[in-house]
């Protein structure tokens, strides 16, 4: 098995300001916009060396959307900052008729997705961003698993000519993944190689992937684990190409299994060759106050859950 | 595509919107001829909208005047469209259903042809419903018809102006009725706030919504009042079916741009103005004229350019 290092837990939103911050030296046309949410965005740098690209607007995320999507026009490229629950639900006409219909080049940047928000309860943890997002149509939609993956990221759609809908969350994770890795959009990531069972995570599950492949290997069982970071487009041929060895798969997602990476995977599977499924994901409810660990283990989202999720999906096979 | 165009004396004029398609953005500056481009464009909603019996006539009627004033005599237009309009006014439509004088006043003014009006709300056009950038419609910058939008794409397409050391405007048109909308109202306070002051922003103040009257369907008290109160500069244009009082009043606007403020213009208009059962009623909001209502709207608006 390969192994991976926790080179020093950091939160997936530092990120994002990282890659923000690099943004503001090497592309003048880069711009942010924040809605009152800066020192939470790590947005603070970018806003001290560029005060003229940043723009404050104050609790009015609808505003700060359509203001985005004009912004593109003289070619300049918005990064909007904000929690995930209001970066979509809040101002899901405001993207879909500016941003998606117009195909605005727009990069939407949502932090303090999922459960893993934590304390402030279930009114700020949104569960169903990455369905809201994935349905619009042309809308690339990214759900980072750390610190590094984000950097690198926030730097690739800066490159990427359309809307995107960035996801990355609050509390500190392991930081694994590669220091200036290349991040390709629509590309997935093979982190375990395995015959026994496929599974497929995005965000903070991935980390919880790699130890329930670890947990799995001393049982005797090989899971191949595959970072999908892009949501759409998906990465169907890694997808196919991983079950046509395994024929069991799951999927991992701090996400509603309504609408979230799951599903998609379901369809691409459904179409091509139907295989069994498991799903580690929120079960259509909301969330609640707790601290991000008890809340992941509440809602069945951490490696015990993904192991329980493979040994059940190798038994259907 | 022209028809007895030299019988009503208009032919040079003829020749360049005939032409316009072409050699865009030639401009008509002689009031009489913009007069006669007005009436032109009210035939060309009343075409447009009773040919697929579905539309907005009204509120388009309404607005004849501002275009034609806004697009002939005001604007400071590049030959060749381009999404950026960089080193060039722009224009977005916030309320976005009065498609139709938006299209006929582009057409007229070359950024396509003008036969093209023909395919308004028809399967594959670029003529939406609603105007879109999503069929690459030369002239249209974003999607609108979900109102309330528009301030902001406005406020940020004039950031980006200012950013790039463009001292060009940014217009955008608003209904009365849309003020209803929260989003507008971020802008409004935005705008303000940080001094965005390339930007006009005209009310179309009809008084009708598609439900009845303003003051019926939601009360919004002093419009100008609100607007002052949250540090506009706001004029008003008492006329606003009097071109003279438009072009006048649009002049005035661009006249106080660049003094730290945003400018918003109140133009008092009549819905479904120039055709006379369409007046002073919000029944043709949303309603396009039968047959025999057409002959009857036509005949109070005869050619003066040519139909297309
Ligand atoms: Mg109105």
């Amino acid at each position: 098995m390969k192994k991976y290092t926790n080179t020093g837990s950091k939160d997936t939103r530092s990120g994002f300001g990282a890659g923000l911050t690099q943004l503001g030296k090497t592309n003048s046309n880069v711009v942010a916009l924040c809605a009152d949410l800066t020192g939470s965005l790590k947005m603070d740098e970018f806003k001290e060396n560029h005060p003229e690209r940043f723009f404050q607007v104050g609790i009015a995320e609808a505003n700060m959307i359509g203001m985005a999507a004009g912004m593109t026009i003289g070619g300049k490229i918005p990064f909007t900052g904000t929690f995930a629950n209001f970066s979509t639900g809040r101002v899901y006409d405001q993207i879909r008729q500016s941003v998606a219909y117009s195909y605005k080049n727009v990069k939407i940047c949502a932090s303090h997705a999922g459960v893993t928000l934590g304390e402030d309860g279930a009114t700020h943890q949104i569960l169903e961003d990455i369905g809201l997002m994935k349905m619009l149509p042309g809308m690339t939609v990214i759900n980072t698993c750390d610190y590094n993956q984000t950097k690198a990221a926030t730097l690739a759609i800066a490159e990427y000519n359309g809307p995107v809908y960035l996801r990355f969350g609050r509390p500190k994770v392991a930081n694994f993944t590669q220091e200036d890795q290349t991040f390709e959009i629509g590309k997935a990531v093979h982190l375990q190689e395995g015959n026994d069972v496929t599974i497929v995570a995005s965000g903070h599950l991935v980390w919880e992937a790699l130890i329930a492949a670890e947990t799995l290997n001393e049982q005797g069982l090989k899971a191949e684990v595959i970072n999908i970071h892009t949501i759409k487009p998906l990465d169907n041929k890694a997808i196919l190409n991983s079950v046509s060895k395994t024929r069991c798969i799951v999927t991992a997602e701090e996400h509603n299994f309504l609408g979230g990476l799951g599903e998609s995977v379901s369809r691409v599977l459904a179409e091509n060759t139907p295989t069994p499924q498991e799903f580690v994901a929120t079960k259509d409810t909301f969330g609640e106050s707790g601290t991000p660990a008890q809340l992941m283990e509440k809602y069945g989202l951490n490696a015990e859950a993904i192991v329980k999720a493979a040994l059940k999906v190798i038994a259907r096979k | 595509m022209v028809n007895n165009c030299s019988r009503i004396g208009f032919v040079s004029l003829v020749e360049y919107v005939t032409f316009g398609a072409e050699k865009p953005n030639i401009r008509m500056s002689d009031l009489q001829n913009l007069e006669a481009l007005v009436t032109q464009v009210r035939r060309d909603i009343l075409r447009q909208v009773h040919k697929v019996n579905s539309g907005h006539p009204g509120g388009s009627l309404g607005c004849a005047e501002f275009f034609v004033a806004l697009y002939q005599e005001l604007m400071d237009r590049n030959e060749d469209f381009s999404m950026d309009g960089k080193n060039e006014d722009i224009f977005f439509l916030s309320n976005g259903h009065i498609s139709p004088v938006f299209y006929s006043v582009l057409a007229r003014s070359g950024y396509f042809p003008v036969d093209e009006l023909n395919t308004f709300r028809l399967l594959n056009s670029r003529l939406q419903g609603h105007p879109t950038t999503h069929e690459g419609l030369p002239g249209v910058r974003i999607a609108s018809g979900s109102l309330g939008q528009g301030i902001s794409a406005a406020i940020g397409a004039a950031l980006s102006k200012k950013l790039n050391n463009d001292s060009h405007l940014v217009y955008t048109l608003c209904g009365d009725g849309e003020l209803q909308e929260g989003q507008n109202w971020e802008a409004i306070m935005y705008a303000a706030g940080n001094k965005i002051d390339n930007l006009v922003v005209t009310i179309d103040l009809n008084g009708q919504q598609i439900d009845g009257s303003t003051d019926n369907v939601l009360p919004m008290g002093n419009i100008k009042g609100k607007f002052q109160a949250f540090g506009w500069d706001v004029l008003e244009i008492e006329k606003g079916n009097d071109l003279d009082a438009v072009i006048t009043g649009l002049k005035n606007a661009k006249s106080r741009t660049g003094n730290g403020k945003p400018i918003c213009i109140l133009l008092n208009t009549v819905m479904g103005n120039g055709v006379d059962f369409m007046m002073h009623t919000h029944a043709w909001h949303g309603k396009a004229p039968n047959d025999e209502q057409l002959k009857v709207a036509l005949s109070q608006n005869p050619i003066t350019l040519g139909d297309y």
